[in-house]
């Protein structure tokens, strides 16, 4: 099986160059104690990828890689952490649930290893070439193929994404969005960062960030509802 | 021309077997999107490979569909975060049993 066939030297250093900062940026995301640092090390596997892509002639998707995902969803990821102060260490090494690790590694390397003994002994024909349109008719770039393809064969997914990220900001908005005094008097929510008017004293960021049992964290809420509800009473 | 289709696809297997593994073993709320993450970008490469092995250009189509989903993903499941934060004061998956019988 010539899985190697007519590949250059740059070529075979690029992808084994990427490969490896796929991997141990993947490792890194999994094993870091700390969340910065799994989101830095995702942005490099997020890179690691962009290059593989424009190793496969895929230039818009790298460029939409780097510029989504490195940009958008591991800035989010990152102002997220820093905004709830979850950025301390977490005790990797503690295991709540007994043999939980060596149970999923054991799976894992199951799965992995089934499907590289399939993708080995499979057949490589999966049927027709270029169903959706061929990448190489007529000289054209890969992004007007691309542009092509989504506004004419893929134009009703097109404008189900539209909608589905219409909703997903609304969506994100009421989720986020810090409830009204009204509706704070019927839940009495136990949140240290919601409602800072009337129990700021107590819990406070460091509170927040701090250990302490679940109890612990609900004394100054409490407190601060039973404030807000004297005033209601006056 | 570049390597073969093989090579991607056992780089893919890999990086989707980190991600299931952090999901699996991990805690924090956070790193778990992280993998999952991961998993959606060893997706993507095996799309592109395949586009590029049938030299089909609806792979590299469902890669940009795969990006759509995966913002907003993100989007809602960093939104739930801050919400269950608000009245949790944690980002770990263990403290959240409140549904527990």
């Amino acid at each position: 099986m010539s899985v190697l066939f007519a590949a250059t030297v740059p070529d075979i250093m690029t992808f084994v160059i990427c490969a490896v900062i796929v991997l141990s940026g993947g490792i890194g995301v999994v094993m870091s104690r700390n969340a910065v640092h799994a989101a830095l090390s995702l942005v490099l596997t997020l890179f690691g990828i962009a290059v593989l892509f424009i190793e496969q002639h895929a230039y818009f998707l790298a460029a939409v890689q780097v510029i989504v995902y490195a940009g958008a969803i591991v800035v989010l990821f990152l102002f997220v952490i820093m905004f709830l102060g979850v950025d301390r260490m977490e005790d990797v090494r503690s295991e709540p649930l007994k043999g939980q690790r060596p149970l999923a590694l054991v799976m894992i390397a199951i799965s992995l290893a089934g499907v590289l003994a399939l993708s080995a002994t499979a057949s490589w024909v999966t049927g027709a070439h270029h169903v959706a349109g061929s990448l190489s008719a007529g000289h054209h770039t890969d992004t007007f193929l691309l542009g092509k393809s989504i506004f004419t064969t893929y134009l009703w997914a097109f404008e189900a994404t539209a909608g589905l990220l219409v909703v997903a900001v609304v969506g994100a908005v009421v989720l986020a969005r810090r409830p009204s005094r009204v509706h704070d008097e019927d839940t009495a929510p136990r949140s240290p960062l919601g409602r800072g008017r009337g129990g700021r004293a107590a819990p406070g960021p460091a509170g927040a960030s701090g250990p302490g049992s679940d109890e612990e964290r609900a004394e100054p809420g409490e407190a601060a509802d039973a404030v807000s509800r004297a005033e209601v009473g006056r | 021309m570049s390597i073969g289709p093989a090579w991607y696809l056992g780089l893919a297997a890999a990086l989707f077997a980190l991600g299931a593994l952090g999901v699996m073993v991990r805690r924090n709320v956070l790193v778990m999107f992280m993998c999952v993450e991961l998993m959606l970008n060893a997706a993507n490469l095996t799309f592109v490979t395949f586009s590029r092995v049938l030299g089909d250009i609806g792979g590299q189509s469902l890669v940009f569909f795969v990006l759509v989903v995966a913002a907003a993903e993100v989007v809602v499941g960093l939104g739930v975060v801050v919400a269950i934060f608000r009245r949790r004061a944690s980002t770990t998956a263990d403290d959240l049993h409140g549904m527990k019988g």
